[in-house]
């Protein structure tokens, strides 16, 4: 165990000290600020208001750009170790494989973590200081779910850094996944259901398996329970279970996902060559 | 201490190693040479378990580096040819090596002061902003410090002076009893004072295997 917290800590210790952490935490940190300044919080748009609607606006955003942001900076951990020789030197001590590739899905994940949640910490006590009503119910709700979807980006990109040789195949596959999972939100699903040669509920299983499309809906489904604003994949979700079974499952699914990828990455790892 | 028996690695369908069966004993202090792509750093990859033979095996003191890789890297200390880009602080990577390793910082420092190396002024610096020749003084005293019995060097001396070459030459003669040292070199002059066997690789196969 103590090789395993001193790998997290080492990782987590050298991402900070990354540029790509710098504007990684500037992006979401700086959205926050920017909505801040725009006066989001003054503004009233399909019936959400204040730190509602700002928090609503960050979680829409962040659907689309912190899976990637999560892909391409940690897909490259251990292939681009792999790459640079960095693991052939670090792997020649006496440290299981386990505690170091586990160590560094721990290190990495506080790291992917940690700046979105702050970000939407630091909108709350901006809010509260301003006297702003604080949605607590959303809060928890986008924590968690900020929290899932770190998982499962995290888990599919350690999975693709342990069978990948060159980080830039790894940012290749990595950027690859991210557009497919974002077609498969609307345009994909879409096409598939004009075309109607599939049935709905392979449609729907599509849209429920995508960890993106589940985040999505999950994070607008409190604010509108007709979905109005979310199209008929959200409706046909909703339709066929309660919206609380709806929010366990797009908490727990994603984490899920992140594991098992995690694991079958920890597998290939520990059978393949090292170097 | 070491014995390889058969090892035979493929990749796709190069064959890098073909059928390689020899014996590195306590005392042994061997110049792995041959062009590039003989199959010498395929060997040392197999010896410190990175590699899965695709037939073959390799046995350090009798047990395998893969199946047991924990053990056999208690008895192993690494130098590679070109120091790794590690981006942890000085600091930071001795405390890995201290706790994951359970070498002494103390020792590092002193085999460092040994190569004229003063860690201390750098502790808090990242390794790969150090100088070329001051990562492989750094990795050497980590390699001695370890006190293993096998030592493994691929290319040590590429990035040091002379008087850095003197510093290493004398350090390692004061540590090389009861050990196997094992040189990757393309340099047998650079060595041959430390060495008492020669093994030429040549795609794959040793070619010729010497003792003096």
């Amino acid at each position: 165990m103590k090789n395993l917290y001193l790998i997290a800590y080492l990782d987590l210790k050298e991402s900070l000290r990354s540029k790509w952490f710098l504007v990684y935490s500037l992006v979401f940190g700086g959205l926050i600020a920017l909505f801040f300044i725009a006066g989001v919080t003054e503004s009233q748009v399909m019936g959400f208001s204040g730190l509602s609607r700002l928090l609503l606006m960050y979680i829409q955003i962040t659907i689309v750009i912190l899976p990637i942001f999560i892909l391409i900076t940690t897909v490259r951990s251990i292939s681009g170790d792999r790459d640079s020789h960095v693991l052939e030197y670090m792997l020649s001590f006496p440290i299981s494989l386990k505690q170091y590739y586990w160590g560094k899905v721990i290190g990495r994940f506080i790291t992917v973590f940690l700046p979105v949640f702050f970000a939407m910490l630091i909108a709350i006590i901006y809010g509260a200081t301003k006297s702003v009503a604080i949605p607590w119910n959303i809060f928890f709700l986008y924590t968690g779910l900020l929290f899932a979807i770190s998982s499962a980006f995290l888990g599919i990109a350690f999975f693709i850094s342990s069978f990948v040789k060159s980080s830039e195949v790894a940012l290749g596959i990595a950027f690859f996944i991210w557009i497919f999972l974002l077609a498969f939100i609307d345009i994909g699903l879409i096409a598939l259901m004009m075309q109607e040669r599939m049935s709905t509920e392979l449609i729907i299983f599509i849209s429920m398996i995508n960890p993106m499309e589940i985040f999505r809906v999950a994070a607008i489904s409190l604010f509108d329970p007709q979905l109005t604003v979310m199209g008929p994949v959200a409706f046909y979700i909703l339709d066929s279970m309660s919206q609380t079974v709806f929010v366990l499952i797009s908490i727990g699914y994603p984490v899920v996902l992140g594991l098992i990828f995690a694991f079958l990455g920890y597998k290939i790892f520990e059978k393949k060559d090292l170097v | 201490m070491i014995k390889i028996s058969n090892l035979t690695k493929k990749f796709a369908s190069n064959i890098s190693l073909n059928n390689v069966s020899c014996e590195f004993n306590r005392n042994d202090s061997i110049a792995l040479m041959g062009a590039n792509g003989a199959g010498k750093t395929t060997l040392v990859r197999s010896i410190m378990g990175y590699y899965h033979p695709t037939s073959g095996e390799v046995l350090i003191n009798g047990l395998n580096p893969i199946k047991n890789r924990l053990n056999v890297l208690e008895h192993i200390s690494f130098v590679p040819q070109l120091p790794p880009p590690i981006k942890l602080s000085i600091e930071e990577l001795l405390k890995y090596i201290e706790i994951g390793a359970r070498v002494d910082k103390e020792l590092v420092k002193h085999y460092a002061n040994e190569m004229k190396l003063d860690i201390n002024m750098n502790m808090n610096k990242s390794f790969f902003k150090l100088s070329g020749g001051m990562k492989q003084k750094l990795l050497i005293a980590i390699s001695l410090a370890k006190k293993n019995d096998i030592i493994i060097y691929d290319e040590p001396t590429a990035n040091l002076d002379p008087k850095a070459r003197d510093d290493f030459y004398r350090l390692l003669k004061q540590n090389e009893e009861e050990k196997v040292l094992l040189f990757v070199t393309h340099r047998l002059e650079e060595v041959q004072d430390l060495v008492n066997r020669q093994i030429y690789m040549d795609l794959g196969e040793i070619v010729s295997d010497e003792r003096f």
